[in-house]
């Protein structure tokens, strides 16, 4: 039956080769953990992604009960950290795979980095790589604003002035994070929160794809 | 027949309707002890992603997250500081050269110059050789930086008393609580009480809040003559009759903050 099903939707969509293109590869001898024990520095790249996974889907649920207004906001995460069933284990999760990503992100670069896995053909990977380092920061920086306590409030304002600080574009980047020239407060916990839930996400998601594709394309790099 | 005239596709779509069966690529070309993708080694990353789950998860549970209390612009005292993974650019903010007429060298001049190299890592390291050994710049000045993010970290760890922190800022959870002033126990916890256990029974530094204790009205009465740990006996001066008034005033605010 469930053959059946594959082959009505081969037939038309010719899947086939899609998927054979993701799962049908073979996984070298050097990156193989269970032939060489020191490969196991191949799996940082693998559970950065694992991280990333838990942080959309914990995300994902924190979102059914934060509030992003000045009022409710804190009070929501108060009251999902306190009362909701399993509140506190799931924002725990995001609260920690945020610090952990962080850590396996800095794990894979330096494993790429000190293999010298980036040079030619892998430029674009690494730069790509890069960007979704970059992508990470922009998410932690936002993302401590949202419970609206006093660690986050304060944070924010400094980070707010760092940035009202660059030449020529200070004011205008100011605005566009804070919503005010000079308040901290709803504008910026919506715009933080619309650039935390949809915007950084989004280019999370289209750099991460190009960082797999390019990878199947390209293939693992060989043995030093 | 993979492209030209005389192909057959499916409907009028793209899709070839000759079914050419689909072999497995030939590992051969590769050396050494090669595994297939899937589902092999699939199922030992599988396996060690689990073991990574459950770390986390005892991590995730032995250290519930962290919440202070709600955002306050008008306090003034409050020291911020930002996530620790930001620590060392904030530290940095605090060196001379990159502080105060220098500030441009701190935020931009360094932390560009050092992920603007990471980013272009490619192509300033540029030789044939991939072995640490090979390219001995770039793997010193990639030590060099994380020798500093590390000691930035550190010194900016180091010299913030995180216990104490995370004490002095617990969250109040904004109390429900309705206080009648015009009960006759008011006036008498205005008088004898609310100089330590603040206008909204809140409590204060000097003593705790009074809200959601567990305490019959007669046990609140014997409290306030009495003391109760570093409460000293005393306290209350007045007539029976208010020390009644009083343990009722309490006993109607927690049940109306239930």
């Amino acid at each position: 039956m469930l053959q059946k099903i594959y082959d009505w939707i081969d037939e038309r969509v010719d899947v086939t080769p899609i998927w054979r293109d993701i799962a049908d590869h073979e996984v070298p001898e050097h990156v193989n953990p269970a032939h060489h024990f020191s490969a196991f520095v191949y799996c940082f790249g693998g559970l950065t992604f694992f991280v990333v996974v838990i942080q959309i889907l914990s995300g994902m649920f924190l979102t059914m009960y934060y509030v992003p207004d000045i009022e409710n906001a804190w009070k929501s995460v108060y009251y999902l950290q306190t009362e909701v069933a399993h509140g506190q284990i799931v924002r725990g999760m995001h609260h920690w795979g945020a610090s952990v990503v962080i850590v396996m992100l800095l794990l894979h670069t330096l494993r790429v980095f000190f293999q010298g896995a980036y040079k030619k053909p892998r430029e674009l990977n690494w730069m790509v790589g890069v960007l979704l380092f970059f992508v990470m920061l922009g998410l932690g920086f936002t993302g401590y604003l949202l419970p609206w306590d006093n660690k986050a409030y304060f944070a924010t304002q400094v980070g707010l002035e760092i940035a009202q600080q660059v030449p020529f574009i200070g004011d205008e980047l100011k605005v566009l994070l804070a919503g005010d020239e000079n308040i901290v407060g709803a504008q910026t916990l919506t715009r933080f929160f619309a650039i935390h839930v949809f915007f950084l996400p989004a280019i999370l998601f289209a750099l991460l794809a190009v960082h797999f594709i390019l990878i199947r394309r390209q293939g693992i790099s060989g043995p030093l | 027949m993979k492209r030209g005239k005389g192909m057959k596709f499916v409907g009028d779509s793209r899709i070839s309707a000759e079914k050419t069966s689909y072999y497995p690529k030939d590992y051969s070309e590769y050396p050494g002890r090669t595994e297939a993708f899937w589902p092999n080694f699939l199922l030992k990353e599988w396996l060690a992603g689990s073991v990574f789950l459950v770390g986390f998860l005892t991590l995730t549970l032995a250290h519930p997250s962290p919440l202070e209390g709600m955002a306050d612009p008008t306090n003034a005292s409050y020291i911020p500081l930002p996530d620790w993974y930001f620590l060392f650019l904030y530290e940095l903010l605090k060196y001379e050269f990159a502080s105060g007429d220098f500030i441009l060298i701190g935020i931009l001049g360094i932390p560009g110059l050092a992920f603007g190299a990471l980013l272009l890592a490619p192509f300033l390291d540029n030789g044939p050789g991939r072995k640490p050994r090979q390219r001995p710049i770039a793997v010193s000045m990639m030590l060099l930086a994380l020798a500093s993010v590390v000691w930035l970290t550190y010194e900016s760890a180091s010299a913030v008393d995180w216990e104490s922190r995370a004490e002095a800022n617990k969250p109040i959870p904004e109390s429900d609580v309705t206080i009648d002033v015009d009960h006759p126990g008011y006036a008498v916890y205005e008088a004898s009480c609310m100089s330590c256990h603040g206008g909204e029974l809140e409590g204060s530094a000097a003593a705790p809040s009074l809200i959601g204790i567990e305490y019959s009205a007669e046990e609140i009465a014997d409290i306030a003559v009495n003391g109760l740990g570093a409460m000293p006996a005393g306290l209350f001066t007045g007539s029976d009759e208010e020390l009644q008034q009083l343990a009722e005033f309490i006993v109607s605010v927690n049940e109306s903050a239930e």
